[in-house]
C-alpha cells in the first residue's frame, strides 16, 4: 500500500511541489496502478537475466578530436535567465 | 491535377517527371490543412517557410537531384528537433522551446529533398494514448470528430488521414504510431529497436523509443522508411547494419510465408469487432498462399505491467532535465534554486507526466528497486523469448492493433488503467524490440476505422511490409477516405 506519506517522499525525490489535491489523487492513482503491476510476483524469475536493453549495447567510442558543435550563443538561446555568457540561476543558499 | 488525393508515390512521380512542381504540391496541402485544421487540430504550427523550401527544392530538382521522395512534403511529430522550428513536446514546459539542431531523421529527409509542412499535437511528452494529454489543443478524429485520432502520436496520423500531408513521421513507445494508425484508418509502422535513430527525438523511454512512418498505404510507407532507416554514430543504440530497401520485395506476394495468430491476443474478447476483423484478415493471408496457425506467446499477461514500470522508470530519469536552468519554461517567482526546481516542473508538467515521473521515481526508490524495476527487466526477458521462440518456425505474427475502434473523447481521461489498456496489443512488440505495422482491416459497425497489426522479426521490416501490400491489394481498406471537411 502507497501512503500519503509515500506520495510526499517520492515528490521530493523527484523535485515536484503537489498541491493537496493532487497528493490525494496520485494515492489512490499510484496505489491502482502498483496494484495492477503486483500481478508480476506471480513469475518465477530466479535465475532469469534481465533485459536492460534489446540490443547489445556498450561504450561507443569516437576519435577523440574537435569536431563543430553549437555556439555559445545557440546553447544559450533557450535559457530563461544568462548573463554574460552564462546560465543565471537564482540564489543556492540564503 | 488532384494532388491532395496522390500518393507519396505519384507525387513523387509527378515532380521528378515536372508534371507538377515541388511547390504546387507543398501549396496544395498548406490549403488543405487551412481548410480543415480548424476541425481536426492536427498542427501545433505550421511551417511558414515551406513554400520557399519547395521553391528552393525545384530548383535542386532542375539542377539535376532527384531521388523517391524529392520535393514531397511530410509532416512530423512534434518530438522531434527541427533546427529553428519549436519543438514542444505539446507540454507548457517547452513551450518556448526552439530546436537548435536537427535530429538525425530531420537531417536525412532533408538531404533526400523533403519538405516540412509542420509539426504535430501529440500527448504530452508522448505519454498517452488518445492526445488528450497535449497541453495546447485535442486533435480530432478525422473520421468522427467527436472521438480521439489515437495517441500519442495522433495529430501526424490524422494529418495523413485527412489528406493534410502524404506522409508524417510519429514515435512510439508502446503503441504510439501504431494505434493511432489504427484509429485513423491509415498504415503506420513502428521499426525495430535501434533501425531508426533516436538522435534529437525528444526522449521518453529510451530503451522503447523508435522513430517510424505514418503513410495512406504500405508502398509510402516503405518509401519513407528508406529515407529514415541507417546506423547513426550519435546515436549509441543505433544499429550498424546494413539497411535494406523496403520497397525491392513489396510487390513479391506471400505464398508460403507462415504466420501466426497468438491465442492470447483473441481469446479475451472474442466478440469484439477489432478481434473479428483480424480473423477475417486472417483468412485472406491464406487465400493469398499464406500458413496461418495459432501460436502462443505465454507472457502477454504481463506486458502492460512490465511496460509502466520500466517506462515510467526511464521517463522520470529522462525528465530530470527539465529543470529551469538550461531551456523550457521557469518560475520565476522561485525564490531559490531547489525552489525553483519544484515549482518550475510543478506548473510545467501535465497530470498524466507527473502521474508518471512519480510512479517511475516510486518503482526506483531505495527498497523498491528489486521488486519492481529489476523484477519488470527480468519478466522482459521472459517476453522476449517468447517472440524468439515463435520467430523459430513463424515469419509474422498477426494481431489486432487496438482493442476498440477510437473511443469518445474524454472518455477515459479520468481512468489512467483504462486508459493504458488501450495499448494492450501494441505494447509487448516495444519491449521484446521487434518491428510492427499497423494495416487498414475494415470498419466497425459505426463506420469507424479497424487495424490489424503485423509483428516480424528484429530488422525484418520489408517481409512485415510484404506481407501488408499483399493484403492490402486483396482488400481495399486504404482506399476509402476520411469524411473531413
Amino acid at each position: 500500500m502507497i501512503t500519503r506519506k509515500d506520495v510526499e517522499h517520492v515528490a521530493k525525490l523527484a523535485q515536484l511541489e503537489l498541491s493537496e489535491s493532487e497528493k490525494e489523487t496520485l494515492t489512490r492513482q499510484l496505489g491502482d496502478i502498483l496494484k495492477f503491476v503486483e500481478k508480476l510476483g506471480e513469475l518465477n524469475t530466479d535465475g532469469v537475466e534481465p533485459t536492460y536493453s534489446v540490443v547489445p549495447v556498450s561504450n561507443v567510442m569516437r576519435v577523440d578530436a574537435e569536431k563543430p558543435s553549437l555556439t555559445q550563443e545557440e546553447a544559450l538561446s533557450n535559457a530563461p535567465e544568462k548573463d554574460m555568457g552564462f546560465f543565471k540561476i537564482p540564489k543556492i543558499m540564503e | 491535377m488532384d494532388i491532395i488525393n496522390l500518393t507519396a508515390g505519384e507525387i513523387a512521380a509527378a515532380i521528378s517527371t515536372k508534371k507538377i512542381s515541388s511547390k504546387e504540391a507543398t501549396a496544395a496541402f498548406l490549403k488543405r490543412i487551412q481548410e480543415t485544421d480548424g476541425t481536426v487540430k492536427s498542427f501545433l504550427s505550421v511551417n511558414a517557410e515551406a513554400l520557399k523550401d519547395a521553391e528552393k527544392r525545384d530548383l535542386e530538382l532542375a539542377a539535376g537531384k532527384s531521388g523517391p521522395l524529392y520535393g514531397v512534403p511530410v509532416a512530423i511529430k512534434d518530438n522531434m528537433c527541427l533546427k529553428g522550428s519549436k519543438t514542444t513536446c505539446a507540454s507548457k514546459i517547452l513551450e518556448n522551446f526552439t530546436a537548435p539542431y536537427d535530429a538525425t531523421v530531420i537531417k536525412k529527409l532533408k538531404a533526400q529533398g523533403m519538405v516540412f509542412l509542420g509539426k504535430c499535437n501529440m500527448d504530452e511528452f508522448a505519454m498517452g494514448s488518445s492526445t488528450e494529454n497535449s497541453a495546447f489543443q485535442t486533435t480530432r478524429n478525422p473520421w468522427d470528430t467527436s472521438r480521439i485520432p489515437g495517441g500519442s502520436s495522433g495529430g501526424s496520423a490524422a494529418a495523413v488521414a485527412s489528406k493534410q500531408a502524404p506522409l508524417s513521421l510519429g514515435s512510439d513507445t508502446g503503441g504510439s504510431i501504431r494505434q493511432p494508425a489504427a484509429c485513423c484508418g491509415i498504415v503506420g509502422l513502428k521499426p525495430t529497436y535501434g533501425r531508426v535513430s533516436r538522435y534529437g527525438l525528444v526522449a521518453f523511454a529510451s530503451s522503447l523509443d523508435q522513430i517510424g512512418p505514418f503513410a495512406g498505404n504500405t508502398e509510402d510507407c516503405a518509401l519513407l522508411m528508406n529515407a529514415i532507416s541507417g546506423y547513426d554514430p550519435l546515436d549509441s543504440t543505433s544499429i550498424n547494419k546494413d539497411s535494406a530497401d523496403h520497397t525491392k520485395g513489396l510487390k513479391d506476394g506471400i505464398k508460403g510465408m507462415r504466420i501466426g495468430l497468438p491465442s492470447e491476443y483473441f481469446e479475451k474478447d472474442p466478440s469484439a469487432e477489432g478481434v473479428k476483423a483480424v480473423l477475417e484478415a486472417a483468412k485472406v493471408f491464406e487465400q493469398l498462399g499464406a500458413k496461418v496457425e495459432k501460436v502462443s506467446l505465454p507472457h502477454t499477461d504481463y506486458c502492460l505491467a512490465v511496460y509502466y514500470i520500466i517506462a515510467t522508470a526511464e521517463a522520470s530519469s529522462n525528465l530530470a532535465r527539465y529543470d529551469g536552468v538550461h531551456y523550457g519554461f521557469r518560475d520565476k517567482a522561485a525564490k531559490n534554486l531547489r525552489d525553483m526546481y519544484n515549482k518550475t516542473r510543478a506548473q510545467g508538467f501535465g497530470s498524466e507526466v507527473k502521474r508518471r515521473i512519480m510512479l517511475g521515481t516510486y518503482v526506483l526508490s531505495a527498497g523498491y528497486y528489486d521488486a519492481y524495476y529489476l523484477k519488470a527487466q527480468k519478466v522482459r526477458t521472459l517476453i522476449r523469448k517468447d517472440f524468439e521462440n515463435v520467430f523459430k518456425n513463424f515469419d509474422l505474427i498477426l494481431t489486432p492493433t487496438a482493442p476498440t475502434p477510437a473511443f469518445k473523447i474524454g472518455e477515459k481521461v479520468s481512468d489512467p488503467i483504462q486508459m493504458y489498456l488501450s495499448d494492450i496489443f501494441t505494447i509487448s512488440v516495444n519491449i521484446a524490440g521487434v518491428p510492427g505495422v499497423s494495416v487498414p482491416c475494415g470498419f466497425s459497425s459505426g463506420g469507424l476505422p479497424l487495424g490489424l497489426q503485423l509483428i516480424g522479426r528484429p530488422f525484418e521490416e520489408a517481409a512485415m511490409l510484404q506481407a501488408a501490400y499483399s493484403y492490402e491489394q486483396a482488400t481495399s481498406w486504404h482506399k476509402k477516405a476520411a469524411p473531413v471537411k
